[in-house]
């Protein structure tokens, strides 16, 4: 079964993603969105009918917890140090207001 | 035409754990920024999650004491969105498996009782902090809040009315208290409410348009930004307006809402599992041994001080609203026979010295043992129950004991009725025309005669006694 995946649709994925995408990319990305969409849809040709399903890999591991003790955190001077821009102990990102 | 208000709220609360909810860190309030992040909340490549045991725990004893049933398989997921609050562009939350559903709080909204449901208490983490320097074309981060357990409480469409949903607020806040598992500080933002309001004709099944209520920061501004948001709501489909489905801030200084004008297109967060978390499992027997260990709820304990202590009911639930209130009550009256006195004088006095001060009873600093001798001296007629409500004033702004107050102040009441009858001799020959005029008839003139025994004794005299010698010398 082939997919498609029109233009609009890439742009929505594109903006959530905060991609910007020209019309060439748009024509590029939605040809192999939905190859890959159709090649992931093999999948629905296996029969499942007696899987338990699951949302992880390793279905037996269930509960694992640290427990509520302090670890010292790396400091604002090493979790700024790869970040564009910084002023103060800041991270520094283009204005975002709300409503604005 | 007659509406009707239909509210929803989401309430979230930042969880009182020592460290965040994936992560090590601190949660300690008002710290430095950034001081408290490190390679999990700040989402660096390669770094793994793993889930706080605690706040795993609170989660539960919360959602068992909201009457909520707890998932059979929980787990979390990945909530996508771009905003420099979440270093990761994913919040880590619950989708379809939230920890605990199908609860209810039961409210008393004047003399009516209501039941609000609950429609499910999940785990998630917080955001990070964004600031705004005026005049400046940029913002600022802080991820110090990134990562902290927070609980998202959501109630079913059950309240309609902006008084129901303050009288939830207060319920929910009441029980949380007791629970100790968050501060439930408003001002610090560890407990914060949405709200989502519509109305619709009175009748009608169908639920109107509705409109989320954000930025409220207090349960009175909640209220506020409720009861406007209705009337507005009520007077644009009067107009033949078109109400849209949006999101609104509540601007607390001009008492409107204003709408976010944000994007129309619908939010598409494409929740997935979060792989880096395995799902979580919680046996029948510790649900039954967690829901046996919660506390004596405000509920149980109102009826209970009605039976034990024999108080009204509002006295009671008054008394169990806050959980060091009531347990101030209950330390008093372990020492002092008369509850309804305690009662009085905690739903009076003190509690109106709470409210002008903000404070709650402990930061108030007068201790259930000094309050109790306070009431004992009245007893013995050290003194006066005016006299009292000074002491106490004074005791609580100077953190003293009233003990301490009433001895400092040489306060103590005189209650030796042969020096009153002393001080009565002195006025009644000084003041010989006065007690002429009591004599012929003039009764009101003994209101002067007692004035000028209580300036004598710079008011500390006890009064009955005046009264009853000086009513005595005057029949002579």
């Amino acid at each position: 079964m082939s997919k498609t995946i029109d233009k609009t649709t890439v742009k929505h994925v594109a903006h959530l993603s905060r991609l910007e995408l020209n019309d060439k990319e748009l024509e590029t990305y939605s040809g192999q969105l939905a190859a890959i969409l159709s090649y992931i849809d093999k999948l629905n040709e296996i029969d499942t009918k007696d899987v338990a399903p699951t949302s992880h890999a390793i279905a037996s591991l269930k509960n694992v917890f640290r427990k509520d003790v302090l670890k010292p955190s790396i400091g604002a001077k090493e979790s700024l140090k790869n970040a564009p821009a910084t002023e103060g102990d800041f991270f520094k990102v283009p204005q975002i207001i709300e409503g604005k | 035409m007659n509406y009707e208000t239909v509210i929803g709220l989401e309430v979230h609360l930042q969880l009182s754990t020592n460290t965040k909810a994936f992560c090590g860190c601190s949660t300690k309030f008002g710290q430095p920024p950034n001081s408290q992040t490190c390679p999990v909340c700040l989402g660096f490549p390669g770094s793994l999650p793993v889930l706080n045991e605690e706040a795993f725990n609170y989660a539960i004893k919360v959602a068992l004491a909201l009457n909520c049933k707890i998932q059979d398989l929980i787990k979390f997921d990945r909530k996508n969105y771009y905003y420099p609050d979440l270093p990761k562009n994913f919040q880590i939350s619950q989708y379809d498996m939230p920890l605990s559903y199908d609860g209810f709080v039961d409210i008393s909204s004047g003399a009516k009782r209501k039941r609000i449901r609950i429609k499910r208490v999940h785990l998630e983490e917080d955001a990070g902090k964004l600031m705004h320097p005026a005049g400046e074309n940029y913002s600022l981060v802080d991820y110090n809040r990134g990562g902290m357990p927070l609980l998202e409480i959501v109630t079913e469409p059950d309240l309609s009315s902006p008084e129901e949903a303050y009288d939830y607020l207060t319920k929910l806040k009441s029980i949380l208290g007791y629970l100790k598992v968050s501060d439930c500080d408003m001002e610090k933002g560890s407990l914060r409410c949405d709200a989502n309001i519509s109305v619709r004709p009175r009748g009608e099944t169908k639920l109107g348009t509705k409109v989320e209520l954000k930025n409220m920061n207090s349960f009175k501004g909640v209220k506020l930004g409720l009861e406007y948001e209705s009337k507005r709501q009520v007077a644009a489909i009067g107009d033949n307006e078109k109400l849209v489905q949006e999101t609104r801030l509540w601007d607390v200084e001009k008492n409107i809402t204003v709408s976010m004008r944000s994007k129309e297109e619908a939010q598409d967060y494409r929740y997935f599992p979060e792989p880096d978390l395995v799902p979580f499992v919680v046996d029948k027997i510790t649900i039954e041994k967690v829901r046996k260990d919660l506390p004596e709820l405000p509920e149980a304990k109102t009826d209970r001080f009605v039976k034990e202590f024999g108080l009204s009911e509002y006295d009671a639930n008054v008394l169990t609203s806050d959980v060091d209130f009531a347990g101030y009550f209950e330390t008093c009256a372990r020492s002092y026979k008369n509850a309804k006195t305690i009662a009085n004088w905690l739903m009076g006095d003190i509690m109106a010295q709470m409210n002008t001060r903000n404070a709650g009873i402990k930061e108030l600093g007068l201790t259930a043992d000094g309050l109790v001798a306070l009431l004992k001296m009245i007893d013995s007629q050290a003194i006066s129950g005016k006299m009292a409500k000074e002491v106490l004033l004074e005791a609580i702004e100077t953190k003293k004991d009233p003990a301490i107050v009433v001895k400092e102040k040489g306060l103590s009441q005189i209650s030796d009725s042969s020096k009153i009858e002393e001080v009565v001799s002195v006025v009644i020959s000084r003041e010989a025309k006065t007690v002429a005029d009591y004599k012929n008839g003039k009764k009101a003139a003994i209101t002067f005669l007692i004035g000028q025994i209580m300036k004598e004794t710079r008011g500390k005299a006890n009064p009955g006694l005046v009264n009853e010698i000086l009513k005595k010398k005057l029949g002579e």
